[in-house]
């Protein structure tokens, strides 16, 4: 077993990148880097404070129930007895869908598994999804049009390193993911490292070559290169000839888009569209890799078919040193993908509408596959529906901080309030919990097993470090409390995460991700999996593709897709773009990371990234108080002046709770494939705050935890 | 109830755009049918590809818009190679040459443009058709038509040089012609160009191997010989490439009675004088305006389809803003708006940069804090940033020299010395650590390397940084300072050159720091 002197040998809570590292156990928990091929070795700074959390005072340590409105501790038999009655007084009146379960994309493997499990078999209902709709889902669904499969990078991230041309498209991996950009570094010496972002982002600074296009148009500018490498004779086309098909529908529509064209829609000039295509043309070797600025649009999911159609033109995916992926961002934000908590889909990344699918996930469940609910509501339109005759009474959320991270998120807010029961499982009072009329406590990171599917589709074992802080319990624990109130039998819903595994190799077995070939004792002794790997002698699948694509006929897709504009257009009454994001110090919703002193202290409060002739247009300047108005909200925040930002673009993080949450304003427009919100584009209007307001204290103010907790509903 | 019988007359990019845009709306024809009648035997093709066919870029068959077959699979009734006669407005129907007739509700007239022939002798043969050794450049069969008689090495004369015709000069020269552009005027392009940039463009061609005649009439063309000039020159031309200018097509219309100036007159809603006659496109002319351009006639086609399929009833066409781009290879050309106007014109600020060894030009035209005009040679980056203002009018940023250039351009602090950084400069992004938190680390704590690490954690993340922290490591200690810096074994790290920072880094600019440096300082 682990050497205790020597620490835990884990890998971080945070993102996809999944940075190995050891916990040192002591009175206070500390953390050291530790080799591993996606960090190099590297941290960052959410990395290295990490384990503050575990032993953070704001931890919530006993289930907390709302009575007289305000939520009080109660034991643990209190609060599994009133959910498991309301639950079933509630679908014995209005039906099984009447309850509704959210998930989150930093759940583990297990944890995620048995989640869409619950739903299905305890609950019966359909009504489940789950955060990772608002990150992935459109690179997901893109890739599997054209690959028929989706994994986010085929290939291991150590391929980059020995890149000629490297292509970032929506992607600040410098303050997203900072370990990272040691893959890109390469490229970037050799002058070919190339970035996509209307910002000048830290990412962008690092590059050969940084393209600006104007918000919302990232689609156009994607064609227009497609346009130009096939002008100016790039076209691979013996790769195109055996490897694809559809490239004559695509090319009618991509000959409209003429770079004169293209420069006039996206502000990106011909020339710079011109070199970009010859740099990755003519490299060697050649990645193109996307993140969440080019996907979280309503039109998401075709834009990033126009990328990938591009790098099919040039003859990119599905060879050696060359490729297509998508920069995943949470932290299993592959593998909840992958394991049933999408409204459509089982274990194993199958569909919930395949029959073979259902019998074969049905038979593993030990139930008849006609009792397996259909496909439900996406994550926004699951949301919006709730506490409405169609939509769903009562909500269980775990791992998901939707009143932060939600789209049009005071709509969310008002929808929850609309529910009979709100339930939320998580580690801290998060802006959801303190809605819920039951928060359930759980366990986190090094206080438990559990596997993760990093952003290479590499499975790794978290392993537990210390002992839970008293009073939580494992969400595995917390379903199985349930189900078996609900009349489950208690050893289908195992709590040993070993055991959860195993079943999910049965359950994934022959199916697109297949995980059957993995046990732990694979992953403790280091084995570098990456799906499929299809029994126990298969040593994974580090690179996809290299033969044929997953398509019945072996071969790639280009898909037809053309360019319509951004839902929401700049107008007279809100003249800005407005763009949302991260920034280094927090993670998602900021739950977590709003938590930890040094990381608090050093982004403390929302702010507005504007350029300064744009603040002074409206009687600001830097450090002044402004409110970011758009038909849905308004968000106060902090202004910071920034030469290198477009006049028309405001920037937000969206980290910060409250007044300050960026997705006040967002635009839950969805995209028609993904049903991704429309996050990176919308207009609003920037004014001096009409009220003064501690913007930090109010951050801070959040999430305290004592006895008793007072927050009003 | 009987779908509403809509005929569009023509078969080019702007009919070939509304019936697509029909389609997408009444994807089976439920509400219209649709028939196009197009003169020319093949689908409608991508005019704006053109000049890249002629330089042999691209295969001819590529610039089709549609795939024969395209009619049928979009219920839409597609018939190439005829023509409409005559058009019977009071029996709502149109002739066509075979003698049949087509009814319609609405008919669509997109029946484009033709070029104009000047008055020089020997360009008609006597039927009145082009003379042998001349081709005009409008359609696909004129590209064929022109790469036919222009082998390589072939002298070709292009008379005209605007837009179309520079065009055509580079793709002909491209394939390796000889090339000579004879134009009327003293300046190129001088529609859009004033003097100083129209010279400068016949600078930059001139160097790209093009021989340009300019304030030249041409008097004659002898078949197989050459063009004579005015002033007696004769320029040698197997083929001579007419390019001056279009005329929309409008006999079809003016036959019927519609009201005609220089285009067919169409209000907000593209209707003609007839309520059941509507046009876009090159023949149409809206608010005394014939464009030319494809992407008017895209937006009225758009328009159209909204009106006609009643999908946005309250849809109107509103002029759009020009900006001419020149589409040649290694000539970066932007026009937009009010451009003839005095540098010292008191009723706007108007920008000039001239760099003549450099081939650049950039004009700006301010009015009311918006761009009002501007010509950029050589700026590609200015050309884009300056359209996009002027197309969305835009407030011009109070930096307007910033704008000309094309670029923002942070200040850079000396990166050389350390001691030129700023304190609150961040050294390693990673982990958020400043020089000022170094400098404390070294001062306060371990005034060694590895102190400095592990005191700040800087270099623990992508290690970007190593080479920054170890000259400031030297910076701080006053010599040399031992070790790489290595926290944690690195996998895969087996390239263990040195790596650049990670600072601000600009992307190459055209612009030359000699014009730059005075601004930054």
């Amino acid at each position: 077993m682990d050497d205790q002197s020597r620490g835990v040998a884990t890998h971080c809570p945070y993102c996809a990148l999944q940075c190995g590292m050891t916990v040192h156990i002591g009175p206070k928990p500390e953390i050291a880097p530790r080799p591993f091929p996606t960090s190099g070795g590297g941290l960052c700074r959410k990395g290295w404070t990490a384990a503050e959390l575990l032993t953070s005072p704001n931890r919530l340590t006993t289930p907390l129930m709302r009575e007289n409105g305000a939520l009080r501790p109660v034991g643990w038999d209190d609060a599994l007895d009133f959910v498991a009655s309301r639950i079933a007084e509630i679908q014995a009146t209005h039906g099984k869908d009447a309850v509704a379960v959210f998930g989150g994309g930093g759940l583990t493997n297990e944890k995620a598994y048995a989640l869409g499990k619950f739903a299905r078999v305890a609950l019966g209902t359909s009504q489940i999804d789950y955060n990772g709709r608002f990150c992935m889902s459109s690179a997901a669904g893109a890739g599997i049009k054209a690959f028929g499969l989706d994994r986010g990078l085929p290939f291991p991230v150590t391929d980059l390193a020995d890149a000629d041309t490297i292509m970032l498209v929506g992607a600040n991996v410098a303050e997203t993911m900072p370990p990272f950009v040691q893959h890109v570094r390469g490229a970037a010496q050799r002058g070919g490292l190339i970035v996509i972002d209307p910002r000048r982002t830290a990412t962008a600074e690092l590059a050969t070559l940084h393209l600006q296009p104007a918000p919302g148009t990232d689609l156009a500018l994607a064609i227009g290169l497609l346009h130009l490498a096939v002008v100016d004779g790039f076209l691979d086309q013996p790769y195109v000839a055996e490897r694809t098909t559809g490239f004559d529908a695509v090319w009618r529509i991509v000959a409209a888009w003429w770079p004169e064209r293209v420069e006039r829609v996206t502000g990106v000039s011909v020339a710079d569209q011109r070199a970009c295509v010859r740099m990755l043309a003519a490299a060697r070797s050649a990645f193109l890799l996307t993140g969440r600025g080019t996907e979280q649009h309503a039109d998401g999911t075709a834009t990033v078919s126009a990328w990938i159609n591009l790098c099919l033109a040039l003859g990119m995916p599905g060879r050696m040193g060359a490729g297509y992926g998508c920069l995943t961002g949470q932290g299993n934000g592959q593998g909840g993908r992958e394991h049933g908590q999408k409204a459509d889909q089982l274990p194993g990344y199958r569909k919930i509408d395949d029959p073979a699918a259902r019998a074969a996930v049905a038979a593993v469940w030990g139930i008849d596959a006609a009792e397996l609910p259909g496909p439900g509501r996406s994550a926004y339109e699951l949301l919006d529906a709730l506490g409405t005759p169609e939509g769903s009474r009562a909500l269980l959320v775990f791992g998901s901080n939707v009143a932060v991270s939600a789209p049009r998120a005071g709509h969310v807010v008002d929808r929850l309030a609309a529910l009979d029961l709100l339930v939320v499982a998580d580690i801290v009072l998060s802006e959801t919990a303190a809605l819920a009329d039951v928060v359930l406590p759980v366990t986190q990171w090094a206080e438990e097993d559990g596997t993760m599917t990093n952003l290479e589709g590499r499975i790794l074992l978290r392993r537990k470090a210390l002992p839970p802080r008293v009073g939580v319990r494992g969400d595995l624990e917390v379903l199985r409390g349930l189900a078996t109130r609900l009349g489950q039998p208690a050893e289908r819903f195992p709590i040993e995460p070993e055991q959860v595994f195993a079943e999910i190799g049965r359950a994934s077995a022959g199916a697109p991700a297949d995980y059957s070939g993995i046990d732990y004792d694979r992953l403790r002794a280091g084995d570098a999996l990456h799906w499929p790997v299809p029994g126990r002698e298969s040593i994974g699948t580090p690179r996809m593709f290299l033969d044929r694509f997953a398509h019945s006929d072996g071969l790639a897709r280009f898909v037809p897709v053309d360019f319509q504009g951004p839902a929401e257009q700049p107008d007279a009454e809100y003249p800005l773009y407005a763009t949302t994001g991260r920034i280094l110090a927090h993670y998602q919703s900021g739950a977590q990371t709003r938590l930890i002193p040094e990381l608090a202290a050093a982004a403390p409060e929302g702010f507005v990234e504007v350029h300064p002739d744009t603040a002074a247009r409206m009687g600001l300047a830097d450090g002044d108080l402004a409110e970011v108005v758009s038909r849905r909200g308004t968000v106060l925040a902090r202004v910071h002046c920034v030469t290198s930002l477009r006049h028309d673009l405001v920037f937000l993080p969206f980290h910060f709770p409250g007044d300050q949450r960026a997705n006040l304003i967002t635009n839950p427009a969805l995209d028609p494939t993904s049903r991704m919100p429309e996050f990176k584009t919308c207009a609003v209007r920037l004014i001096p705050a009409r009220v003064s307001a501690d913007l930090a204290s109010s951050v801070t103010s959040q999430m305290k935890v004592t006895g008793t907790v007072d927050t009003d509903r | 109830m009987n779908p509403h019988r809509v005929v569009v007359v023509g078969y080019g990019m702007a009919a070939a755009r509304f019936a697509e845009q029909v389609r997408a709306r009444d994807p089976h024809g439920d509400r219209i049918s649709l028939t196009v009648l197009g003169a020319e035997r093949r689908p409608a093709y991508n005019r704006i590809l053109l000049s890249n066919a002629i330089s042999g870029r691209l295969p001819l068959d590529t610039v089709l818009l549609h795939r024969p077959g395209w009619g049928q699979q979009h219920a839409v009734d597609v018939r190439t190679g005829v023509s409409v006669l005559r058009i019977d407005r009071a029996g709502r129907q149109v002739l066509l040459d075979e003698h049949s007739v087509l009814e319609f509700d609405t008919l669509v007239l997109a029946i484009g443009s033709q070029p104009f022939l000047p008055p020089v002798d020997g360009l008609r043969a006597p039927d009145g058709s082009l003379a042998r050794g001349v081709r005009t450049f409008r359609t696909l069969d004129d590209c064929q038509r022109i790469i036919e008689s222009a082998a390589s090495g072939t002298p070709v004369a292009v008379l005209g040089g605007g837009l179309l015709g520079l065009e055509t000069a580079r793709g002909l020269a491209s394939r390796g012609n000889r090339v000579t552009v004879v134009h009327a005027v003293n300046r190129l392009m001088d529609r859009q160009l004033d003097q100083p940039a129209g010279a400068m463009l016949a600078e930059v061609l001139s160097d790209h191997g093009l021989t340009l005649r300019l304030d030249q009439l041409a008097v004659r063309y002898r078949p197989g010989v050459g063009l004579e000039l005015a002033d007696g020159e004769l320029v040698p031309a197997g083929l001579v490439v007419v390019t001056t200018g279009v005329r929309s097509r409008t006999g079809l219309a003016r036959r019927a009675g519609l009201a005609v100036r220089h285009g067919i007159i169409v209000d907000d809603e593209l209707r003609t004088s007839d309520p059941n006659i509507r046009a876009i496109g090159d023949c149409a002319e809206h608010n005394g305006v014939t464009t030319g351009l494809v992407d008017p006639a895209w937006a009225q086609a758009e328009v159209l389809a909204d009106l006609i399929t009643d999908a946005g009833p309250t849809a109107r066409y509103r002029d759009t803003p020009t900006v001419t781009r020149l589409k040649a290879r290694d000539v970066e050309l932007v026009a937009l708006g009010d451009t003839q106007v005095a540098v010292d014109a008191s009723d706007a600020e108007v920008l000039c940069l001239h760099d003549p060894s450099g081939g650049r030009y950039g004009k700006l035209v301010v009015r009311d804090d918006r761009v009002a005009g501007a010509i950029l040679i050589g700026l590609p980056d200015a050309g884009a940033t300056i359209s996009q203002f002027y197309d969305r009018s835009l407030p011009v940023p109070a930096d307007r020299l910033a704008l000309l250039l094309g670029r923002v351009l942070p200040e850079l602090p000396s990166r050389a010395d350390p001691g030129g950084l700023p304190d609150d400069e961040v050294v390693c992004r990673c982990n958020t650590v400043t020089k000022r938190q170094l400098v404390d680390a070294w001062r306060g704590h371990d005034p060694s390397l590895s102190g400095l690490v592990t005191a700040t954690r800087a270099t623990t993340g992508c290690n970007g940084c190593r080479s920054a922290v170890h000259r400031i490591a030297e910076w701080l200690s006053g010599g040399p300072v031992a070790g790489p810096v290595a926290p944690a074994t690195r996998e895969g790290q087996e390239r263990s050159d040195p790596v650049p920072t990670p600072m601000p880094n600009p992307t190459p600019n055209p612009m030359s720091t000699a014009i730059l440096h005075p601004v930054a300082d």
